[in-house]
């Protein structure tokens, strides 16, 4: 099948489907790789996670292992984390703060601004080797921030991280504008995984239409916390379209918002609290903006594979697609900084985080028994080969109980393997 | 010397191996009651330091009584997706011992390997709890349980849609 066959779309009969082999088939696994992963903006880590010279963590961005470091210098670098030598991973710890690193193999040695600065047995080199721009780690090509969030791009002649970030800054904005200077990770990472293709979860992420079929559960304990069961009647959201395939999902919720929200189940001790940064939001930025951050959810998608969930709680997740039928899930959750000394609102943050999210929460596990139970319906592809996204398509809304955001989604997709590279699937 | 207050090991031993049988049998109710009123249940993310507060960082499971309870009461429902029908699960206990006992506390460490067979597929969970027990009118309760991962990351399990 040819890759601009994968998506069928007929506009008179408002259909929009996705073939199955676009989340089962190696080849265009790899096309992915080469036309999506290795061409986009690509979320590396977190300013905050780095706040000190000589601070680094090691991540695994698109099937390569990378230090994102900074320098005795202050400045951000981030580097292949691969021996210019022989090749060996050098760095092995998740985090933590170095003036160098060194190769336990024959122990070249760099400091954290990747420089070649030691040789064991230098004395049988050629002069000039120790400068020789290839024996140094080598820097991934580019390398920028927006609002504390750090990117990479694996192409030199890509576009600007803010060009590619196109209409998503206006949301990044509003939730980045929650804190008085500048957002930070708390807490902790949880790390885990889906038998799933990655792009099953950059779908769910921005569909609002499953929230109550899938996680009645979730409703049920948020029902029992506050006294009744949260309702969505009267309640509106929009998806919109942020250009490069990047989406959203602006929406009310019957929920609490550990920014400014609050709801009965949180008890009275943090009214206050929450009441007082309400009213910071609204010196700061009128009460028509305030009402925004403070009020409405947000589920963003970052195109490829960065999630940012606005809500019940503040929160990154970053997939790393390991195979056709498996992902990594990566998540983090983010604060205001000034809001660190605030024990009873840290504790909130949390608390909502993992009522809701992650391995051991009342909704998350029901997600991935949802993508995995489509992986396996995919192996079924030849009988029954493909998926649904047409709601929403005649009636030409872009509710948020509509599709339109997978289907922006998925034809950015196409379009960008039809432009950057050559692949029958 | 043991007074009739200070447990043997091998009650401990009964009781840890009780309350997973409990769970293999998806017994939950009953498990649920062996808390006492005021408990907590965590599981801290395999990458934290285990015993920093769940106030402050970040856990897979940090359920106090309320949560615990609607826990169960999710996990009795068909619509707990993720464990509908219910994984067949075994459990391995071992290395029981009484780690230490302070005011009415015994501190219980125990290892643990828990199998989770669902679609064809197998999971291993393994690591240690570790449980902060006291007796009340006779009988032991549990007023804390902590089940320390032992791995590096849910991965590949990614979920943790049973108690551990």
């Amino acid at each position: 099948m040819d890759i601009s066959e994968i998506i069928s779309i007929d506009t008179d009969r408002s259909r929009f489907k996705v073939h199955r082999s676009g989340y089962v088939n190696p080849d265009l696994f790899a096309a992915e790789r080469d036309a999506i992963f290795n061409k986009s903006w690509l979320y590396v880590g977190h300013e905050s996670e780095i706040a000190t010279a000589g601070d680094f963590v090691t991540r695994r961005v698109a099937g390569r292992d990378l230090v994102l470091a900074r320098d005795s210098q202050g400045a951000v670098r981030c580097f292949h984390n691969v021996c210019p030598h022989r090749g060996a991973k050098i760095v092995r710890e998740k985090s933590g703060n170095a003036r160098s690193f060194t190769c336990i193999y024959h122990a070249w040695k760099f400091s954290n601004a990747g420089k070649l600065i030691g040789l064991n047995g230098p004395e049988t080199y050629p002069p000039g080797f120790r400068q020789d721009p290839q024996h140094q780690l080598q820097p991934v090509p580019l390398l920028d921030a927006y609002r504390g969030l750090i990117f990479i791009n694996y192409d030199s002649g890509a576009v600007s991280l803010t060009e590619y970030l196109a209409g998503a800054k206006e949301y990044l904005d509003l939730i980045m504008d929650q804190a008085q200077e500048r957002m930070v990770l708390i807490g902790g990472v949880q790390e885990y995984a889906m038998r799933a293709n990655w792009k099953l979860l950059a779908e769910n992420a921005v569909d609002v239409f499953h929230l109550q079929p899938l996680h009645p559960t979730y409703f049920d304990m948020i029902g029992a916390l506050s006294g009744s069961t949260p309702s969505f009647k009267g309640l509106t959201g929009e998806a919109h379209y942020l250009g490069n395939g990047h989406t959203v999902v602006e929406m009310d919720t019957p929920a609490g918002r550990p920014i400014a929200k609050w709801m009965p189940g949180w008890g009275e001790e943090s009214k206050a609290s929450i009441e007082r940064v309400y009213a910071d939001l609204v010196r700061r930025f009128g009460e028509e903006r305030a009402f925004r951050i403070a009020n409405r959810n947000r589920n963003l998608v970052l195109f490829p594979n960065l999630v940012i969930n606005d809500h019940i709680s503040l929160t990154i997740r970053c997939t790393e697609p390991v195979a056709p039928d498996a992902m990594d899930v990566t998540v983090w959750g983010l604060a205001p900084e000034e809001e660190a000394g605030n024990e009873v609102a840290v504790k909130r943050r949390l608390t909502s985080f993992i009522e809701f999210l992650g391995p051991g929460g009342f909704a998350t596990p029901d997600d991935i028994e949802a993508l995995e139970l489509c992986q396996k319906g995919f192996a079924s592809l030849q009988g029954a080969p493909w998926n649904d996204f047409s709601k929403g398509m005649a009636s030409n809304t872009t509710s948020w109980m509509d599709e339109g955001q997978m289907r922006y989604f998925w034809v950015e997709w196409r379009d960008r393997l039809l432009r950057n590279c050559e692949v029958a699937a | 010397m043991s007074t009739p207050e200070t447990p043997s090991r091998a009650e401990i031993e009964d009781f840890i191996f009780h309350e997973a049988e409990l769970l293999d049998a998806w017994n939950l109710t009953e498990w649920r009651a062996l808390f006492t009123e005021e408990c907590r249940y965590l599981v801290p993310t395999p990458s934290a330091d285990p015993y920093a507060s769940p106030d402050s960082t970040l856990h897979i499971i940090a359920d106090d009584a309320f949560l615990l309870t609607e826990r169960v009461k999710r996990l009795g429902k068909r619509t707990a997706h993720a464990e509908f029908p219910h994984s067949k699960t075994q459990r391995l206990v071992s290395n029981v011992r009484i780690a230490a006992s302070s005011g009415d506390e015994i501190h219980v460490r125990s290892v643990f390997a828990t199998f989770r067979s669902r679609h064809g597929r197998v999971d291993t969970y393994y690591g240690r709890h570790e449980h902060i027990l006291v007796r009340e009118a006779g009988a032991l309760k549990i007023r804390q349980k902590r089940s320390i991962l032992g791995m590096e990351a849910l991965r590949p399990q990614g979920s943790l849609s049973i108690i551990v």
